[in-house]
């Protein structure tokens, strides 16, 4: 193994023994890896692994993602739900990466990796509930918009506190391979989780236990308003593995091709026995960190521009269209029947009762509720019965 | 029928569980091997192999991380935190995380984890080797939190945490660890979770304490029958989920009630009991809840027979309360 410690270690007693620090020099040592590039060509030398009815069905799910994006925002702008954070411009770093992965391999999201769980049969009505949380959420409303849960697809519950789910992939890779079961888990993350204890604690009990599990940092240059700059000086993401005694790899997040080749290289390698990977999928965000925030105040506008170019949707396309497997009318097509697909998920999640009935407050707490969560219900509804103002928000947002 | 000590007791519950159930698995700092710091995992790693002890790195956030993960996918892991002064690094893991995941997916995640953690002072243990936060963890809703006094209720109990479907922390009293000795069945039986225990049957004055300082609780209330004074004494054994019904049934009967717990007494859950027991108990009190508890300090080093709650102390309190 390349990073194994050596069974010698030399000895030296001369001064100056100290690494330095050269700039450039991980640069070099961890190259973006790239399959097509910005003008959907194949690189020079490059092979295209993926099958074109895939790279196909892929295009279509980033296409699907852009717009549902795109669609959700303008929600949000038009005050029908609270809130909404996407993935536009990072839509490569997502399905490259799940396509790359077997059905069983658990998904341990952060919380822009939605696609995930489309790509999942997670369905994009029950999706649009949970943004609405109203009575068709089968997470019935108790969290925030974009923080769905899809186990039939293996897609783990989202929370906010960022990082956590590092080290709980790490875990379930463990129980995995103790009842041999072929699954390595993909924990998905920010390059800001890099500074979190959650990422370096996962990384190293993963390296140390040796457990089949993949680590994607989706590096999009931007923890709201913190550039990657400000959250570390490594000049990679990727060469913090060789500090966990792992394989670690730098990645062209915006290029479907390359994000899934790697991901299903580390896949392969965990499967084996090889253990972990950390994948720095290098993207950008091309828009806020979410609904809540406006970029222009942190971020001037010409940044974003050579980003443009890069466009992971646009690269497919003209890699689609240059293998004769897309064209323009083909194309609009798709998109049309995109459009029409998210017009009519939102009209049936909006058709939902508003609301979960307030047991669903008390229940899943615990198994079964406790005492005090059965008296509180109780209260509550003889609070709601003598006064309906307890039960109407407008007494909560004013 | 074999005595022991809780260490032992501990012990015994994980082989019988781990002999029962493959699911099962240990994992903490030093759990292998050397069998923990108090030798409550001592032999597992031999009998069960390094797969299902496990030796962790030093992180406490990481062992209950991981341990989480373990859980979501179908095992029942009994996680270690060498001591509850240690818990904090995990502390999101623990609230934010375990406590919230069946909640937040709609009950598509459970996570039965166990956190077995050593607490409370009077080993000499100063500042970070002696504390009690289990009022911290009273506060997160989806969590359950055990304290056993003795060895047989110790088994028992963390038997019952092993196989509850929900989230338990265990907090196992050091102080008493090799001094509790006591007869333990072989084999599996269960205490429930949410079942207090009247230790000591009594009129006058409801005495309620859980783990170390149960002793104490006993102690004093023997003194206080020296005195005259006849005190029933209840070792709550789970906190979450409360016997509220026993603890109603004592005070309505008794009349007075004081609490014990060495952790400080602001916002400890002796200030949770007293609100519970003047709201549902309000027309049988003949004295307020009186609260003998560690003080609003961290835990001492020199000090720490002053600052536990021991039975000099929980005696006075009981004078007092009757004869007030």
């Amino acid at each position: 193994m390349k990073h194994a410690r050596a069974t010698k270690p030399p000895v030296r007693a001369d001064a100056g023994t100290a690494r330095e620090w050269s700039p450039g020099r991980f640069l070099e040592e961890f190259p973006l890896y790239r399959v097509v590039d910005e003008e959907g060509r194949l690189l020079e030398g490059a092979e295209l692994e993926i099958g074109e009815a895939e790279l196909l069905a892929l295009y279509r799910w980033m296409v699907l993602g852009r717009a549902l994006d795109e669609r959700m925002v303008t929600l949000q702008r038009q005050g029908r739900i609270g809130f909404y954070i996407g993935a536009i411009g990072e839509e490569a770093t997502v399905f490259g990466a799940v396509a790359a992965l077997q059905p069983q391999d658990w998904i341990f999201p952060s919380y822009r990796e939605h696609g995930a769980a489309f790509m999942r049969g997670l369905p994009l009505t029950t999706f649009m509930a949970n943004l609405f949380g109203n009575a068709g959420d089968i997470v019935q409303g108790r969290q925030m918009p974009c923080h769905e849960t899809w186990a039939p697809g293996h897609f783990v519950s989202i929370s906010s506190p960022i990082a956590t789910q590092v080290t709980q992939a790490v875990g379930a890779a463990w129980a995995a391979r103790i009842q041999g079961d072929d699954m390595v888990p993909i924990a998905f993350f920010g390059d800001g989780s890099t500074s979190a204890h959650d990422f370096h604690t996962g990384l190293n009990f993963a390296a140390v236990m040796k457990v089949p599990v993949i680590f994607a940092c989706r590096n999009n240059g931007w923890a709201i308003s913190t550039p990657s700059a400000s959250q570390t000086i490594s000049e990679t993401m990727a060469q913090k593995a060789i500090g966990y005694g792992m394989r670690g790899e730098r990645v062209d997040g915006n290029d479907l091709v390359a994000v899934w080749t790697a991901t299903r290289r580390a896949r392969q390698r965990a499967a084996a026995g090889e253990g972990p990977t950390l994948l720095e999928l290098v993207t950008y965000r091309m828009e806020g960190h979410s609904t809540s925030d406006d970029p222009r105040a942190y971020r001037p506008a010409e940044v974003v521009e050579p980003w443009k170019r890069k466009d992971p949707i646009k690269r497919v396309q003209k890699l689609l269209t240059a293998r004769g497997l897309l064209d323009e009318a083909g194309d609009a097509a798709l998109r049309d029947e995109v459009r029409l697909q998210i017009q009519v998920a939102l009209k049936e999640a909006e058709a939902f009762p508003p609301k979960a009935p307030v047991e669903s407050l008390f229940e899943d707490v615990y198994a079964e509720p406790g005492w005090a969560q059965r008296e509180q219900l109780a209260e509550l509804k003889a609070a709601m019965a003598a006064d309906p103002r307890v039960a109407n928000p407008r007494h909560i947002e004013g | 029928m074999p005595v022991m000590n809780v260490i032992q007791a501990v012990n015994d519950a994980l082989r019988v569980e781990m002999r029962r159930d493959p699911k099962v698995v240990v994992l903490g700092e030093d759990v292998g091997a050397f069998g923990g710091v108090f030798r409550a995992t001592a032999g597992l790693q031999q009998e069960f192999g390094a797969m299902r002890v496990v030796d962790t790195p030093l992180a406490e956030g990481g062992i209950i991380g991981t341990a989480a993960g373990m859980a979501l996918y179908g095992l029942r892991p009994v996680a270690e935190i060498q001591f509850a002064d240690f818990i904090y690094p995990a502390f999101d893991q623990i609230v934010n995380e375990v406590a919230k995941f069946r909640h937040r997916s709609g009950g598509q995640y459970p996570c039965p984890i166990t956190i077995r953690t050593p607490y409370g002072g009077g080993i000499k243990g100063g500042h970070y080797h002696s504390q009690s936060p289990e009022a911290l963890f009273l506060h997160t809703p989806g969590l359950k939190v055990v304290v056993p006094s003795g060895p047989y209720d110790a088994k028992g109990l963390l038997l019952s945490a092993i196989r509850d479907p929900d989230p338990v922390i265990f907090f196992e009293p050091k102080r008493v660890y090799r001094a509790a000795r006591g007869e333990v069945p072989e084999g599996e039986y269960l205490v429930p979770l949410g079942k207090a225990a009247v230790t000591r049957a009594g009129t006058q004055l409801t005495l309620i304490a859980w783990g170390a300082m149960w002793h104490e609780a006993e102690q004093a209330a023997k003194e206080a029958e020296a005195e005259g004074i006849d005190v029933e004494v209840l070792d709550l054994r789970s906190l979450q989920p409360l016997d509220i019904d026993a603890i109603t049934a004592s005070v309505k009967k008794t009349g007075r009630a004081v609490v014990v717990h060495e952790a400080p007494r602001t916002c400890g859950f002796g200030a949770e009991l007293s609100a519970l027991i003047q709201e549902r108990c309000f027309l049988s009190l003949e004295a307020p809840v009186a609260r003998v508890t560690g003080f609003d300090t961290p835990f001492p080093y020199t000090l720490e027979a002053e600052y536990l709650p021991r039975a000099p102390r929980i005696l006075q309190a009981i004078r007092a309360t009757l004869s007030y």
